[in-house]
This record gives structure tokens, sequence and C-alpha cells, in this order.
């Protein structure tokens, strides 16, 4: 167990590593610098800026010096925002991304699950359509669609939920439900189909012939060898509803890490991007680490580590 | 010996897309306390959907009874509430599957399925629930119990897993034991361990065992009575010794000639030819008609009367009655053909 974690930590900086080095090497492709729209600035002011940033460094010695920053988990001020550093930045930001994020997939996984188990108990009944019919919508609507039309009808027109931001919990509504809604769907469909598949095994029917109570043998025989597939998918979901959060942070103007990431584009500021993606990336590496381990949890026929045979 | 099952003119019906399937179309048979009947029959006979429905596990709303009694000590199982039905699916009647790999959820411990029916039905601490599980892995012939109960079914043969759903079935010491093909899946000098290992258990539990097959060698070996199943009807009932040694419906005999023997090398094996009748519309008269060899025009007309050789066989056969041999009434089929 602990070698299988420790090849995995091995892997996960190896990841990290990779994608810091692309999008170093993707950031300095895209034309522009932080400081060519500036007004005012001429010559002398540009170049001695650039050296306070290390911009005058060439690529490669940019590179360790990024790097460093990387190792040391400080990534020092930002270009566009100069009363803040980067981790200033991210500690701002990532709480409010985190809420949201960990509501929306929350939310997702219990409808998406009651919504499949539902489906799947009362096959082509009339619950089963509702929930099969709600399922490819959520799957269709791109989540920024669903935005705007949440603010339109139940904002705007109805005016039961605030328009924007994220203060309260009502606030949290509908950018959760904009969120949560595609995700959902797509836990809803594969719990339902792999709900069905497991309802016919034999094991089912034992436990039924054991004469345990419905519940017992739909949540503890059922449900648990239905959610495999749905663990496995855990991980793309997630990484689904990060990226998500950018749109809907951006849609809702949420304070988040999206909001800093996008902006941090589009403004050339460079240390701000490099510390969103290195952040994000890490996070979302260590999600996929959990999922696993998870998975591995679930199933006992999946050993995470070698053990004398039986 | 006290009588425990009574099956009264069961029906059992399926509706499909295609019409109504008749699965089972009264059958009666009974069974006592410490006794073996099996059942057996070509696949597709209704042997699964008879046991099941003793069980009153036939998938609804697709299937159900449609005429019968199922008196289970003294009640009527076919008219009995699902609420009641589970208080006696595992604790008076058990029931045994054909594949031992699929039969175990591979996600629960052994431990965990041994004693889940047991906590649901007696009044048990888990101390003791333990305690019992150990009990019957040692009554089935595992070793190592207290290790075994903490694993999963992967990590069992496909021998021992059929132990452990026996002694699953076993755990609430039911009356009644329903075995579906227990040893189809499994390889022959395994299957002659489990076979024995019914044997000891239904001498130490007296419990009555309803093993369904179409291997006539577990038939030999097991059984006490033996009730041949074709298309939805019993057609033949006896000992075990008067159906092997006088079998009288010609689609026993049949069966019986199916199989190698071995005091009687050389001779050869006749597998019956045809297929059984479509269960959609059966004929009225004797299913098997269409490939018996002593097939008379009475047969498809009429549904044959019991022919009683004895207190304890019957056939559903029209050979044995006298009228048929009558001349220019209802002489053989080739005869006028
Ligand atoms: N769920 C179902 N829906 C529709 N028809 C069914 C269903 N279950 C069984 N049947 C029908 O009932 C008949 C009897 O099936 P059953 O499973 O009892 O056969 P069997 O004698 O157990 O055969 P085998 O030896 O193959 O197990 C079959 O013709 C089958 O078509
Ligand atoms: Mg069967």
């Amino acid at each position: 167990m602990v070698r299988y974690i420790l090849k995995r930590f091995f892997m996960m900086i190896l990841t990290i590593w990779i994608i810091a080095t692309l999008t170093f090497v993707l950031m300095n492709a895209i034309p522009g610098s932080p400081f060519n729209e500036e007004r005012t600035s001429n010559e002398a002011v540009q170049e001695n800026l650039e050296r306070h940033f290390n911009l005058d460094e060439p690529p490669i010695v940019q590179y360790f010096i990024y790097l460093k920053s990387i190792a040391t988990l400080d990534f020092g001020p930002s270009i566009k925002k100069p009363n803040s550093t980067v981790n200033d930045l991210l500690g701002r930001g990532f709480p409010i991304s985190a809420e949201l994020g960990i509501i929306a997939i929350l939310v997702a996984l219990f409808s998406g699950i009651i919504l499949g188990v539902l489906a799947a108990l009362r096959h082509n009944g009339i619950i089963d359509y509702l929930a099969m019919t709600i399922a490819v919508l959520g799957i269709s609507i791109p989540n920024f669609v669903l935005a705007t039309l949440l603010i339109q009808q139940l904002a705007v027109n109805g005016g039961f939920f605030p328009v924007a931001t994220w203060q309260s919990p009502m606030h949290m509504v509908l950018p959760t439900l904009a969120l949560a809604t595609g995700p959902m769907a797509i836990i809803a469909r594969l719990t339902r189909s792999s709900m069905l598949e497991v309802l016919t095994q034999d094991y089912i029917k034992m436990a039924r012939a054991k004469g345990l109570a419905p519940y017992k043998v739909v949540i503890k025989h059922a449900l648990k060898n239905a959610l495999m597939p749905v663990v496995t998918i855990l991980g793309t979901l997630l990484a689904g509803i990060l990226t998500g959060t950018f749109v809907i942070e951006k849609i809702f103007a949420i304070p988040g890490m999206g909001k800093y990431f996008v902006e941090s584009i589009n403004q050339r500021d460079y240390p701000v991007i490099m510390g969103t993606t290195v952040f994000y990336s890490a996070f979302l590496v260590f999600a996929l680490f959990l999922v696993d381990i998870a998975y591995g949890l679930l199933d006992p026929r999946i050993k995470l580590h070698k053990e004398e045979g039986n | 010996m006290k009588k425990i099952l009574e099956v009264n003119d069961l029906h059992i019906t399926f509706s499909t897309y295609g019409g109504e399937i008749k699965a089972v179309r009264g059958v009666d048979f009974e069974l006592h306390e410490g006794e073996t009947l099996a059942i057996v029959g070509e696949s597709g006979c209704g042997k699964s959907v008879t046991a099941n429905s003793i069980m009153r596990l036939i998938p609804s709303p697709a299937g159900k009874i449609a005429n019968g009694e199922i008196i289970f000590k003294g009640n009527d199982l076919a008219k009995e509430s699902d609420k009641n039905m589970r208080k006696i699916r595992g604790v008076d009647i058990s029931m045994i599957f054909q594949d031992p790999m699929t039969a175990l959820n591979p996600t629960l411990t052994i431990g965990n399925q041994l004693t889940e029916g047991l906590r649901q039905h007696k009044n048990v601490s888990r101390k003791e629930a333990e305690q019992k599980a150990l009990e019957m892995l040692d009554l089935v012939g595992i070793p190592n119990p207290e290790e075994r109960l903490k694993q999963y079914p992967h990590q069992f043969s496909g021998g021992m897993r059929q132990r452990i759903v026996i002694a699953i079935a076993l755990i609430c010491e039911p009356d009644l034991l329903i075995a579906d093909e227990p040893t189809t899946a499994l390889d022959v000098t395994i299957q002659a361990q489990i076979l024995e290992l019914f044997e000891t258990i239904q001498e130490e539990t007296n419990v009555a065992i309803i093993l369904i097959t179409h291997d006539l060698g577990v038939v030999a070996k097991a059984a006490d009575r033996i009730a041949v199943m074709y298309a939805g009807k019993i057609i033949e009932s006896g000992t075990k010794y008067e159906v092997f040694y006088e079998p009288q419906h010609p689609y026993t005999q049949g069966l019986l000639n199916s199989i190698p023997r071995l005091d009687q090398k050389g001779e050869k094996l006749e597998p019956i030819d045809g297929t059984p009748p479509d269960l959609f519309s059966p004929p009225v008269g004797c299913p098997f008609t269409a490939r018996c060899p002593h097939a008379m025009f009475v047969c498809e007309k009429v549904y044959p009367l019991r022919h009683e050789p004895s207190e304890t066989h019957y056939a559903d056969c029209w050979l044995y009655d006298e009228r048929v041999h009558t001349p220019n009434l209802m002489n053989k089929k080739e005869e006028t053909t």
C-alpha cells in the first residue's frame, strides 16, 4: 500500500511538472506581454518592470525561476494586481471555488444517483421516462446556456433568487444548479443502466431469497455494485465541474479562482497564469488519486498492492 | 413423516409482447420432511419457474401464478402477502442457485452475507450470528472458518463458493431447501462432494429438498422420489426405483435411453428426436405426441388419463388405457395413415 502511494505520488509530481512545462511553453507562445497595453509606458519604465519580474532573462532562465517558484509554493507577486501576491489571490479565490465545486458535485452525485436508482426500480414506468427526459436535457444543454436561462427565468423574471454573486445560500442556488445539472444527468443515466444490469444478477435473487427487506436488497446489494462505473467516471466529472466553474463563475460574477484564471490569461499576468494552472492541475491530479483509492475500497477484487496469493 | 409441502394444480403464465407463455400448466406434487424430490426434464420445461414460484420469486408483473395452491405447512403461499413471504423466505424455505460464481455478492464479505439473513429474521446479536456462521462453515466443510469469514467471494474456488451458498441457505434452519441445478456448474468430483454434503445435512437437519436437475446421474445419487416434467406438466412421478426401473411414460423411457449405462455396453444411445412444443399455444392433448414413438390418434386430441401402476407411481399416458386397444376407436396412428 505504501509502495503504491509513493509510486502514485511520484507520478503526480511528474504529471504536474509536465503540465507546468506545457503551460510555460504555451504562455510564451501567446503574443503580447503584460505591459504592452499600458498607455503611459515609456521604454525605460517598461525595461525596469521587465527586470523586476525577470522578464528580461532568456526563456530558459525564466523557466527555472518559475520551476523554483512551484517547488517553493511561492508564485511571487501578480503583475497586474501589484498589491497582491499570487498566493493571496489563490487564498482568496480557492475557498469560494471549492465551495461552489463541492456543493455542485455533491448535488450532482446525490440527485443523479437517486434519479438513476428510481428510474431503474420503476423500469419503463413514468418515473423512468421522466428521469431519463431530465437526464437527456441535462446532458444536451450546455451549462452556460442553462445558467443564462436560470438567471432570466428564476432571477430576473421570477425574482426568486439573486441574479449574481456569492454571498448567501440563496445566491448559491442558481450557480450550483447550472453547474451540477450536466454531471447529474450523466450520473443518473449511468446509475440507471448499471443498476438495471445489477438487478438481474444472481446475487440479487439470492438476497431476495434470503427474505431481506426490499430497501436492503437495493441499497446494500444492488447499489454498491451499481456504483462502480459511477466511481470510474468521477474523475472525468470532477474535471468537468472544475472547468465548468470558470464559466459559471464568470457568468455569475463569483470571485473564485476561475475568475482570476480567466482574467490572468487575458491580461498576460504570467505569475497568476502559472500559479492557478499548477494549482488546478495539482488539485485535479490529487482528486483522481482519491477516486482510484475509493474504487479500490469499494471493489475488493481490485488490489492496490500485491498480496501473497490465496 | 410429516407432509410439509403440497402443490396443487399450479399454473404459471408470463405475459410477453408475443403473447402469454404458459410455462407451468397444472403441476401437483407433495413433499415430506427429510425427503428429496428430484424434478427432472429438458431445458425450458418449467422446472425453475416451478421452484421460483414456491418462493414467490417469479419476476412480476410479467409472471404470475394463474391458478393453484402451494400449501406449505398449512398456508397457501400463492395467496400470501409479500410481507409475510419475506418472513418465510430464507427462514422456512431457502434456495440455492445454479452458478456459485455469480450467486455471491462480490463486494460483501462472506461473513456479512452469511449473517445478514440471520440478523434480519432472528433476534440475534452480531456475536451470536458470527458464532452461528462459523458453525455453518464448519458444517459445509470450509477449513479455517474464522479467517474465511472476513474474505470476499473472489478468494474462494467454485466448489467452496457453492458450499458457502449452501451454508447461507441453511443458516436459519429451513424446513425446505430448493436447489436449482446446484451442481451443474461444478466439475464431477466437486459435484459428488456437494451431493454428499446434501446427504449429511439432510441426516442432521431433516430438511426436505427439492432438487432440480437434468442430470440423471445426480438424481440416481441423491433423490428419493422423481418428478419428470415436460412442457409445463409433470408427466410421470414415482420413487427413484420405480421411475428408473419401470419407467412408464415414453418420454421418461427416452430420457433414460439417452444416457450411457455401464451395464449395457455396446447398446446405442438414443437421443429423443424433435423439440418440445411451443408454450404460447401448448397442445390440448399429450404434449409429447409429436416426438412419441407410440403416438396414437387420441394422444393429440385428449390429455391422457392418469395411469397408476402403484400408490406412489403415476404416468400421464394413453398407452396403458385398455380402451385404446379397441379397434376402430382409437387405433394406432401408423396403421391408419
Ligand atoms: N421471466 C420470464 N419471462 C417470460 N418467460 C419466461 C420467464 N422465465 C421463464 N419463462 C418461460 O418459462 C419456461 C420455463 O422456463 P424455466 O426457466 O422454468 O425452464 P427450466 O426447466 O428451468 O429450464 P433449464 O433447464 O434451462 O433451467 C420457458 O419456456 C421460458 O420461456
Ligand atoms: Mg432452470
